[in-house]
């Protein structure tokens, strides 16, 4: 600590140009925040309790439908624990950007989600009342909604018969103990059945629970071979792999969005580490003399690598800083190509890692010039 | 004119001199070529999005729609519905027959070359009347499917993305296949990456009965929209909307804003992380020089003269980056095509980046503009230092 003042007249040398290479630093850092909270939202593994359900959909397209007759089939099959349904709703809540899945779905579907937390009294006010509503906990609040309200849902896809607005009573919130995902909301099966215009006793697509969650391949191989060539083929993956063929069929964008911020980033670094070694450069005659008074090569080495790390941390700092004032505005934007995407901690903790590696390296090479100085020529330079 | 003779010759010795100082230039040229490229690929990416998408959309044509929807995959429309649009006035008529189609848009599942799972596909039932309302639409290999079978045609665009969507290729749908005629090209628009075939045969595969999901229309000419839109609003339980092509599909484009705003907002962060660049380099260079600078200020150039003469350098140093940038882009990306998930479809719209004259613009722009930025304090505290003082640097 005691080399300190050493290394801060290094810093305050020259104000203007640690500024400035400090803010150019916290620009690169800037977008590595954007760059890796958008990775994230593209390569969103979404955290799934278990392997243990299955996502079992048309062949032909995961819009189509299929036959209720499936379910038998498939819950006869060897390993198989609970079999449920859903479909697609679509609909408008008052304007069209209010968009949250909707999915009726039969009244023991909560059964298959148990990292899913309803709120009191919802799984009995569900069965019961068959204009009933379950919505996350996100959705609520995100509107205003009670328990007891009657919210209603203007139709797309699903017209009522006759014609006119759905209309469906929240009864309770679901939170989820394992993920942030808590945004979609549930209706009742029977209902929606019931009253939609077309293609009654066809369910969407089957979520099926399974004993073993090792079986999943052979089990997801079974249920397809049951129904091929059949008019209603299907195909069977793992729900996390169901999620992930969106995440891929967004594809190339987001591969692009991040190798295009990657090379920004680097280039930037790029000019700081020539800034860096022409600072280094420009003191060559006062290396010299820390020398001739008897410093180190070892000590003189570290200086500048201290200077190296102050000038990449202290921009990592802000830049990720302004990145978390901004957030709200990148966030609103990507949310119309890349779905949600979340500030987490592992965006400092990964930027605190690259500022020290780039620190590394940016000042490896002046630190070594430097530790190699000959005295006599460092102090003829003057 | 001796004014702008003395800066031309200052500059023209300060050019000479980028050589010797060749590192601290480049600075600048990496710096700003590398803000420049990135801005400009992701505008070329939006572009090439966006006019596919809106190239797609004409002023004389209608598309209508259920009440409600956004979307074509959302709607649906029963076909006794288009018999009763089709009496409506200003409609276009060919052979005394209305223009107007019912168009079926469903998605189907295939393999995206060298991917492993599969992609959402468009897949568009269409009427003979559909070919007619759409004239850009020409078959560029093979021949149109034949009507009341299972014959398909595919646009250029999925063609080139997708695996067996060649003519004589066969696709599963349900218990049968349907087989690839013909391939066509539409104007570059999003129906090139389509999979067409006849209504009915749509209609069987998706079991829709006699229900479509949207209806096209041409119009006698653009101004008679009002005439079918009363018509459509005031026949009594219609729940339809009616809107120009244009429209519906400027509407679809939301997402090339997106990016060309993410794009943008990239491309100003970088430009500020180049600005500082730089002017760190462009003080170096004007401390390296002070000796050089107070030398002609001694011989009698004026302090302004000194100042154009770094600022044109400076400006030129951008331009070259800007350009390297451009180019960089172009060499890159231009015409690279990529497909995506198109919101409010679920499906894919293939799309060539197009790094057009104005996104270069954009581009060059804010190399200029960082140039300014980065030149102009250096230059200033230059022109404005005492002679005296920059000769005693020696």
């Amino acid at each position: 600590m005691k080399y300190w003042m050493i290394v801060k007249s290094g810093i305050n040398r020259k104000k203007i140009r640690t500024f400035m290479t400090v803010f150019s630093i916290a620009t690169a850092f800037l977008l590595f925040s954007l760059g890796r909270s958008v990775a994230v939202a593209f390569n969103s593994e979404v955290d799934f309790a278990g392997n243990d359900r299955l996502i079992v959909v048309s062949r032909l397209a995961f819009t189509e439908s299929l036959p209720m007759a499936h379910k038998n089939r498939i819950e006869a099959v060897e390993g198989v624990d609970t079999v449920v349904w859903r479909q697609w709703f679509g609909g408008t809540y008052k304007e069209r950007q209010n968009f949250f899945p909707k999915w009726p779905v039969p009244d023991n579907y909560f059964d298959v989600y148990p990292e899913w937390e309803l709120s009191e009294g919802a799984q009995e006010a569900f069965s019961r009342n068959i204009t009933g509503m379950i919505v996350g906990k996100d959705i609520a609040d995100q509107f205003g909604w009670e328990i007891g309200d009657r919210i209603p849902i203007i139709a797309d896809i699903w017209p009522k018969k006759g014609g006119g607005v759905w209309e469906f009573d929240l009864v309770g919130t679901y939170t989820n103990s394992v993920s942030e995902e808590q945004g979609e909301a549930f209706i009742n099966w029977k209902y929606f059945d019931e009253a939609r215009l077309y293609e009654t006793g066809r369910p969407g697509n089957y979520i099926v629970k399974i004993e073993n969650p090792d079986q999943a391949e052979s089990i997801a191989k079974e249920i397809d071979e049951l129904f091929k060539n059949s008019l209603d083929e299907t195909k069977t993956s793992t729900e996390e792999a169901f999620s992930r063929m969106f995440a891929e069929q967004i594809g190339n964008i987001g591969l692009i969005i991040n190798s295009v911020l990657a090379a920004s980033f680097f280039t930037i670094l790029l000019l700081t580490g020539n800034t860096m070694s022409q600072a280094v450069r420009e003191r060559t005659p006062e290396l010299g003399a820390l020398k001739a008074v008897g410093f180190s090569d070892r000590l003189i080495m570290l200086f500048v690598l201290a200077e190296s790390f102050f000038l990449c941390v202290a921009g990592a700092l802000i830049g990720v800083l302004i990145a978390y004032l901004l957030f709200p505005l990148f966030s609103g934007l990507a949310i119309g190509f890349s779905g949600e995407i979340e500030f987490s901690i592992s965006i400092v903790i990964s930027a605190i890692l690259v500022a020290f590696i780039t620190a590394v390296i940016s000042g490896v090479l002046p630190a070594y010039s430097a530790m190699r100085l000959n005295v006599v020529d460092a102090l003829r330079k003057n | 004119m001796s004014f702008i003779r003395q800066v031309l010759s200052v500059t023209n010795m300060n050019l000479r001199s980028i050589l010797e100082r060749s590192g601290s230039s480049l600075v600048i040229i990496i710096g700003i070529a590398g803000s420049v490229a990135v801005m400009v690929s992701l505008l070329a990416m939006a572009e090439g999005l966006s006019s596919t998408i809106s190239n797609t959309g004409q002023d004389d044509r209608v598309i209508i729609l259920r009440d409600g929807s956004g979307s074509e995959l959302s709607s649906g429309v029963a076909m006794t519905e288009v018999d009763t649009v089709s009496s409506s006035p200003g409609i276009k008529s060919l052979d005394g027959e209305p223009m107007i189609a019912g168009e079926l848009f469903a998605i189907i599942d295939l393999t995206k070359k060298g991917a492993d799972s599969t992609s959402n596909l468009p897949f568009r039932g269409v009427q003979q009347m559909s070919f007619e309302i759409r004239p850009e639409l020409t078959i560029i290999e093979g021949r149109n499917f034949t009507s009341g079978t299972a014959e398909i045609i595919v646009g250029k665009g999925a063609n080139n993305q997708y695996e067996g969507l060649d003519i004589g290729d066969q696709i599963k749908v349900r218990d049968s296949f349907a087989t690839v005629v013909g391939i066509f090209s539409s104007n570059g628009d999003v129906h090139e990456s389509e999979i067409w075939s006849d209504l009915a045969a749509a209609q069987g595969i998706f079991r829709r009965g006699a229900i479509a999901s949207s209806m096209i229309i041409r119009l006698e000419s653009k101004d008679t929209f009002d005439e079918v839109g009363l018509y459509v609003e005031s026949y009594p339980n219609l729940e339809l909307k009616v809107q120009t092509e244009t429209n519906f599909y400027d509407n679809q484009s939301s997402g090339a804003d997106l990016i060309k705003i993410f794009g943008q907002v990239v491309g100003y962060i970088m430009a500020i992380g180049a600005v500082f660049a730089a002017l760190n380099t462009m003080y170096s260079a004007v401390s390296t020089r002070l000796v050089e600078i107070g030398t002609l200020r001694a011989l009698g150039f004026k302090g302004t003269t000194v100042l154009a003469a770094l600022m044109i350098e400076a400006l030129i140093l951008a331009m070259a980056g800007g350009l390297l940038g451009a180019a960089i882009a172009y060499i890159l990306f231009n015409g690279y095509t990529v497909s995506t998930l198109a919101g409010g479809s679920f499906s894919q719209t293939a799309f060539a980046f197009a790094v057009t004259g104005e996104v270069i613009q954009q581009g060059l722009t804010l190399a200029l503009f960082v140039g300014f930025i980065g030149g102009v304090f250096p230059a200033w505290n230059a022109a404005r230092r005492d002679i005296t003082e920059a000769l005693r640097s020696i």
